[in-house]
């Protein structure tokens, strides 16, 4: 147990220790703090250190970027169990990409990368036998798969599901804020302050 | 042409989202109040027809925008999920039925509007929280029922409303961030959302420190959502100064919800297996659950102010609701599934009451409450066939909850948690007959002298609560049958 934590270990999950410390830090200001703004701010911390913990796990490494979903995918679908991830498993079933995204691939010269990348591993049936390697998360290695496909390893895939959950969970901490915050202003019009101990004080008073 | 049938668990979820914004759209004062009651009432009507399908061909899976789960969003409706949300889009209605006269007087008329888009989402987010099959929409519906309950508490009249939405805002807060880390650890080891994939790919054997912890955040998360007792800090205030629309309705649903959340976690993704013998939770949250109902329902005993009173014993109830997930038993968990059915009425009924001595007698405190048996019977005896309830007395819905209860814990060999049990329900005949002495055989108040009875408009709905509560205690297919079924289907190796 103690092995684990050596050097490399430590420095490896850096940025799982940024996302601790920037939790800690806002979980203190949301319970030692009596000011509401600053309550609420401690409050935003928190909540965006968990921004990070999702964007951090996106990072996949080995990943071949993201296939195009044929239109019939999902009909097959009776994976449990099966450790292959969903999008490599059926981007390698092979089948010619849907009408939109066609339309997309003839400008081939500007393709972006990853749209490139999908298009290799939609019509590479050849490699399957790579592809179903499954994706391993950065700092979360398993170094017996990371050997036999090093060379995928080397490229840092982000994975956009989380970014994309980030997204709403960056608004959902836009709306909490926005709606703590016109609390305060209500708050501060009843009773002239945003102290909380002072409001306390001022309802005993009652 | 759609089949319309087919779409019905959709509708659910999307009547109410989108009749929110038009009621802004809308803006009159008694034009959105219409509006909102044919949507509430439609949403429970199309809830009953999902349930009764439920129960007719078995759990109704349904695919958004027609992509197939792990990759689209899912909507389940199963026994336990279809009958949730029946009584959350039940209570949804009624208490809206209920409540034009109480909004009237306690929420300015220039915001009614939004009050009423506001009410919509926060069932949208209750309901949406219970049909989901994909655990970070949970999260996302648990925010849109959050942040539109926290709005609505804001809007009681007391210039404490607003801190006690605060205050609940932040404590909310922090328990959906615990729910949203937990949740990302579980992707991060299974790499899909959807709740019968997480649970089909996670190794519960070889997990380790990860799944334990990401466990251990949602239950925590969770437990806060739910007021369970050491996490319940936030409820007294919020209940006490909210609108007493907005306490009817929360209190009958919110935590409810948060109970059904707990289930699917434990039963739908963790195995009872690992959270009851791998890891001692049942133990945990028997004491929590046995600590929590004799604490609240201590503290209930000496508040002044009844709303106070039954937000205290709301918090007590949530431990029976506890206790019987923490028996780890078809007979525990159908208790709890009975109680958070049984409880949703009589709390709604009871708050109901609490809103008509409101309206009529402007206050809720009991030295104002002596004595208004005299010039409101009604509501007075509604609230005496509630108070009975809470208690668990025989023909009332409560009885039957604590009935199921008591026989599990007898099975599980728990005769301890037994006897605490209905010691526990002896604070409860304290609590409810000091409410109930007062108001029949005191001297009347000032207040009380002068006031007249509650409309007729707000009295039938309340007796279509308290009255079902009286038949859900005497006739019970529809609750404790359901209620069973439903467990079975969540234990399908009986017991583990």
């Amino acid at each position: 147990m103690i092995a684990q934590f050596s050097f490399d270990f430590l420095l490896g999950h850096y940025n799982y220790w940024i996302v601790i410390f920037l939790m800690m830090t806002g979980f203190y200001l949301v319970i030692a703090r009596g000011n509401l703004i600053k309550t609420i701010i401690g409050l935003n911390i928190f909540q965006t250190s968990v921004v990070l913990l999702y964007v951090t796990m996106g990072k996949v490494s080995g990943g071949k970027g993201a296939p195009i979903m044929p239109l019939d995918s999902g009909h097959d679908h009776d994976d449990h169990g099966e450790h292959v991830p969903h999008s490599l498993e059926h981007g390698s079933i092979g089948h010619p990409p849907s009408g939109r995204v066609g339309h997309e691939v003839t400008g081939e010269g500007e393709l972006p990368s990853v749209v490139q990348a999908s298009r290799n591993s939609t019509h590479s049936i050849e490699n399957t036998g790579e592809l179903q390697q499954p994706i391993q998360l950065v700092g979360f290695e398993d170094h017996g798969h990371t050997e036999s496909a090093s060379h995928a390893a080397e490229a840092i895939y982000s994975n956009p599901l989380p970014s994309v959950l980030m997204l709403t969970a960056i608004v959902v901490g836009v709306a909490t804020t926005a709606l703590a915050l016109a609390l305060t202003v209500r708050i501060r019009e009843e009773y002239g302050t945003i102290e909380e101990d002072e409001i306390l004080e001022l309802d005993r008073a009652e | 042409m759609i089949d319309f049938v087919s779409q019905l668990p959709i509708l659910m979820i999307v009547l109410p989202m989108v009749a929110a914004p038009i009621c802004v759209l809308l803006g009159g004062r008694q034009v959105t109040y219409i509006a909102a009651l044919i949507v509430a009432w439609c949403t429970f009507a199309i809830s009953v027809a999902c349930l009764v399908q439920v129960v007719q061909t078995g759990p109704i899976h349904y695919e958004i925008g027609n992509w197939k789960p792990p990759y689209g969003i899912e909507y389940v409706v199963d026994g336990l999920s279809g009958f949730v949300l029946m009584f959350v889009s039940a209570l949804g209605a009624i208490v809206l039925t209920w409540g034009k006269q109480s909004i009237d007087a306690e929420i300015p008329h220039s915001k009614h509007y939004l009050f009423y888009a506001t009410y919509l989402l926060c069932m949208t987010g209750l309901m949406g929280m219970c049909i989901t099959g994909d655990l970070f929409n949970v999260f996302v519906f648990l925010e849109i029922s959050s942040l539109s309950s926290y709005a609505l508490i804001s809007l009681g009249k007391s210039r404490r409303a607003p801190l006690a939405a605060l205050q609940y805002l932040i404590l909310g807060t922090i328990g959906a961030t615990f729910i949203l880390i937990g949740i990302g650890l579980l992707y991060q080891m299974t790499g899909t959302l959807n709740m019968a994939d997480i649970a089909g790919r996670l190794d519960i054997e070889h997990g380790g420190r990860t799944l334990l912890v990401a466990f251990a955040f949602m239950t925590i998360g969770l437990f806060i959502k739910m007021a369970v007792f050491p996490l319940h800090t936030w409820l007294p205030n919020a209940y006490t100064y909210a609108p007493s629309v907005v306490t009817a309705f929360i209190a009958a649903t919110a935590t409810k919800v948060s109970v059904y959340a707990f289930i699917r976690l434990i039963f739908g993704i963790f195995t009872p297996d690992f959270a009851f013998n791998t890891h001692p939770l049942d133990n945990a949250m028997l004491a929590m659950a046995l600590v929590g109902i004799f604490v609240a329902s201590t503290a209930a005993i000496y508040q002044d102010n009844i709303k106070r009173m039954l937000a205290y014993s709301s918090i007590g109830q949530i431990g029976y609701m506890l206790l019987g997930i923490g028996l780890v038993s078809v007979g525990g968990l159908t208790a709890t599934i009975v109680h958070m059915f049984n409880h949703a009425l009589i709390k709604g009924g009871l708050f109901m009451a609490m809103g008509c001595f409101a309206l009529q007698l402007g206050s809720v405190k009991l030295d104002d409450l002596r004595g208004a048996a005299r010039t409101m019977p009604w509501t007075c005896v509604a609230f005496a066939i509630g108070g009975l309830g809470l208690i668990g007395v025989p023909l009332t819905a409560g009885f039957i909850s604590k009935w199921l209860l008591l026989t599990s814990c007898f099975e599980a060999g728990r005769w301890p948690v037994a006897a605490l049990m209905l010691l526990s329900s002896l604070l409860a005949l304290v609590y409810v007959w000091r409410v109930v002495e007062a108001l029949f055989f005191a001297e009347p108040s000032e207040a009380a002298a002068k006031a007249k009875e509650a409309p007729l408009s707000m009295l039938i709905p309340l007796y279509v609560v308290i009255g079902a509560t009286v038949v859900f205690g005497v006739w019970t297919p529809w609750s404790a049958g359901l209620a069973e079924g439903a467990a079975e289907f969540l234990f399908p190796g009986g017991k583990p």
